[in-house]
């Protein structure tokens, strides 16, 4: 505050060192308390038994299904909710038509539905008593109870993820670079996979590790889905809780690490992804259109 | 185009591919048992002796809340018996036509292979020597249970203690309410269900009598040690049925009917008495249930058709909104 003339940007809220510092102080106390300390416990809890009973746990063939149950759901859901969610983030962004703010709303639908609503919906539409139920069960096609609930359940729950990170994005580098591709005679598909693709690949990424590590820790729509069956239609998340009921807190904690695990490994990716290239893209594309940003 | 063919090809076929072969593995010699959420380890034990007997059979379980158990079988959930700790979930299952009306005269001792109670469990030594309902209105006593709104657990402990001050009152329902009150009062928390009010009484150390299932004692002391907590059996308590029944609808379009009555039998038989005499259950058989004489004290126990008039009237007067439970727990 001695020399105002050097000082180009007006003084803020958290100039003040004592200021930042109580802030910064605030922040990494309740990290470290709401964060950092449940992750540690898992570690602790996961190994209190000794590393047999940790092995015993993890390599027991109900955990083991559930892992792979979960993976499965991963692999299914992820990879059409990002066809999804590219698709809906290209329609709303590149084209004008009727319904287009419908479509916005209807894709944050799952964002402020609780996951459980989301479930009881579902049994409604394929319950017995439900709307389509009873048509499924006499062609024997079950879809609540089994593997395909389970998977639509989590693709309700994070089909916003890939659009959600997509749109401001395609927003902000607008449809220029698309229009000259098709007036120079590029195809749909050539326009997408060489001009939109590269351009938005690195938040594209981001919203696939999101959806991805949403998909695998999804409890709430799934429980009700899922019918708990134990090495069938129990995933590592209702494993966990199913554990933990029954007194096996070791084992329950043991298979929390596996999912922090995931937790923590996609944090990483997630973070890569963002040294990579989330930045650097955004950039010449601004540069490159001033202008768009008002669109 | 082509690039869309492949695209579409490959996210649609593992879809459709698992649509269809769940419905080609039903086989008659393959059951799925919907149990309650904290049977676990009991059917574990169960099921391999059962399979042992029965060689090529498989048992497939399903775990969760029995209200939640009962109304997914009803939306599809193709369980061929269920094992509950309610009997109410199992009518409601009867009454929508998924098991025959008289389900509790199928099997032995109302369909019910084997009981508890509610009981409690103090820390070691007993330290506020605490030994009978009547110790929990004390004001030095805080008792720990979830909360009777949310849990079934709960309800039971409210019916016994109900139970048991309606003798000690008797009849005087105003003196009853009192004393009702006065446990309500001296609770510290109300946790949602069994597991996390166990968690409050050993982890959190709050508390000084916790009342549960007395099978459920055994597992809660077996996880946090003997020397931590101990049982205490009151002189009286309500009987809690773990009712089971076979889920003709499904049985009868899996072709599993035999099986699935085979396999509750089983759960009568010697060795399924043993199996839940093990984990904390008591028994009809009187040849395990002197086996155990020691593991289990003796009690007297009432039923909720003798002291309440069956559980439709416990339903209309205690736990509707605005019945007893409501008037007495609102006052806290």
């Amino acid at each position: 505050m001695s020399t105002p003339v050097t000082r180009r940007k007006p003084p803020r809220v958290g100039d003040q060192p004592l200021f930042r510092r109580a802030l910064i102080g605030i922040v990494l106390v309740l990290g470290a308390f709401l964060i950092l300390a449940p992750l540690i416990i898992i570690g602790v809890e996961a190994f209190a038994k000794g590393w047999q009973v940790y092995r015993d746990t993890i390599t027991h063939p109900d955990t083991r299904h559930a892992i792979m149950l979960t993976v499965l759901a991963a692999l299914v859901a992820v990879p059409i909710n990002t066809a999804f969610g590219v698709a809906a983030a290209w329609a709303i962004t590149k084209f004008d038509f009727r319904g287009k703010r419908f479509l916005l709303v209807v894709i944050e639908i799952p964002f402020s539905v609780s996951p459980i609503v989301a479930g009881v919906a579902y049994l409604f539409v394929y319950g017995l008593q439900g709307i389509f139920g009873p048509v499924l069960d006499e062609y024997g096609i079950k879809i609540l109870f089994a593997i395909p609930g389970i998977i639509l359940a989590s693709m309700f729950v994070t089909a916003p993820f890939v659009a959600r990170e997509l749109i401001p994005l395609m927003q902000a580098q607008g449809r220029d670079l698309e229009e000259a591709a098709t007036s120079l005679g590029a195809s749909g598909w050539r326009t997408f996979f060489s001009v939109t693709l590269p351009n938005i690949k690195w938040a594209l990424l981001y919203g696939v590790v999101l959806c991805n590590a949403r998909v695998m820790g999804e409890f709430g729509a799934v429980s009700v889905v899922s019918g708990n069956i134990r090495g069938q239609t129990n995933t590592l998340p209702l494993h966990i809780e199913l554990l933990y009921h029954d007194y096996q807190a070791a084992g329950a904690f043991a298979s929390a690490s596996i999912l922090a695990l995931i937790a923590v490994f996609t944090i990483i990716a997630k973070v890569a992804l963002e040294r990579q290239g989330a930045g650097r893209v955004r950039r010449p594309a601004l540069a490159a259109n001033p202008a768009e940003k008002t669109s | 185009m082509n690039r869309f063919l492949v695209l579409g090809t490959a996210l649609v076929a593992p879809l459709a591919a698992l649509f269809v072969t769940p419905a080609l593995a039903q086989q008659p010699n393959k059951l799925l048992n919907a149990s309650y959420d904290v049977a676990r380890e009991l059917f574990v034990a169960e099921n391999e002796a059962f399979t042992k007997l029965n060689p090529g059979v498989t048992i497939d379980q399903s775990h969760a809340g029995t209200s939640k158990q009962a109304r997914s079988i009803v939306e599809g959930l193709e369980a061929d018996v269920v094992t509950f700790n309610q009997s109410t979930d199992v009518d409601f299952l009867a009454k929508n036509g998924f098991v025959s009306k008289d389900w509790t005269k199928a099997f032995p001792n109302n369909a019910s292979p084997f009981y508890s109670f509610p009981s409690f469990l103090v820390r070691a030594g007993n330290p506020k020597n605490i030994k009978d309902w009547a110790d929990l209105a004390r004001d030095d006593v805080h008792a720990v249970f979830p909360n009777p709104k949310t849990s079934g657990n709960a309800r039971y402990t409210y019916l016994a203690a109900y139970a048991w001050a309606k003798e000690a009152y008797k009849g005087d329902e105003e003196k009853i309410e009192a004393y009702i009150t006065k446990i309500f009062d001296n609770v510290p928390v109300f946790d949602t269900g069994g597991r996390a009010a166990t968690t409050t009484f050993v982890e959190r150390e709050t508390g000084d009598v916790l009342i549960t299932f007395e099978a459920e004692t055994r597992g809660i002391a077996k996880q946090y040690g003997a020397d931590k907590v101990q049982a205490v059996t009151p002189s009286v308590s309500l009987l809690a049925e773990f009712p089971v029944a076979v889920v003709d609808k499904v049985a009868k379009k899996h072709g599993t009917e035999a099986l699935a009555k085979s396999y509750l039998d089983f759960l009568y038989s010697e060795e399924g008495q043993r199996i839940a005499a093990q984990f904390g259950h008591r028994v009809n058989n009187e040849k395990i249930a002197a086996e155990f004489k020691g593991q289990f004290p003796e009690i007297r126990l009432v039923k909720v058709d003798d002291v309440f008039g069956g559980w439709q009237k416990i339903q209309s007067e205690h736990f509707a909104s605005g019945g007893t439970l409501d008037k007495l727990y609102g006052s806290r």
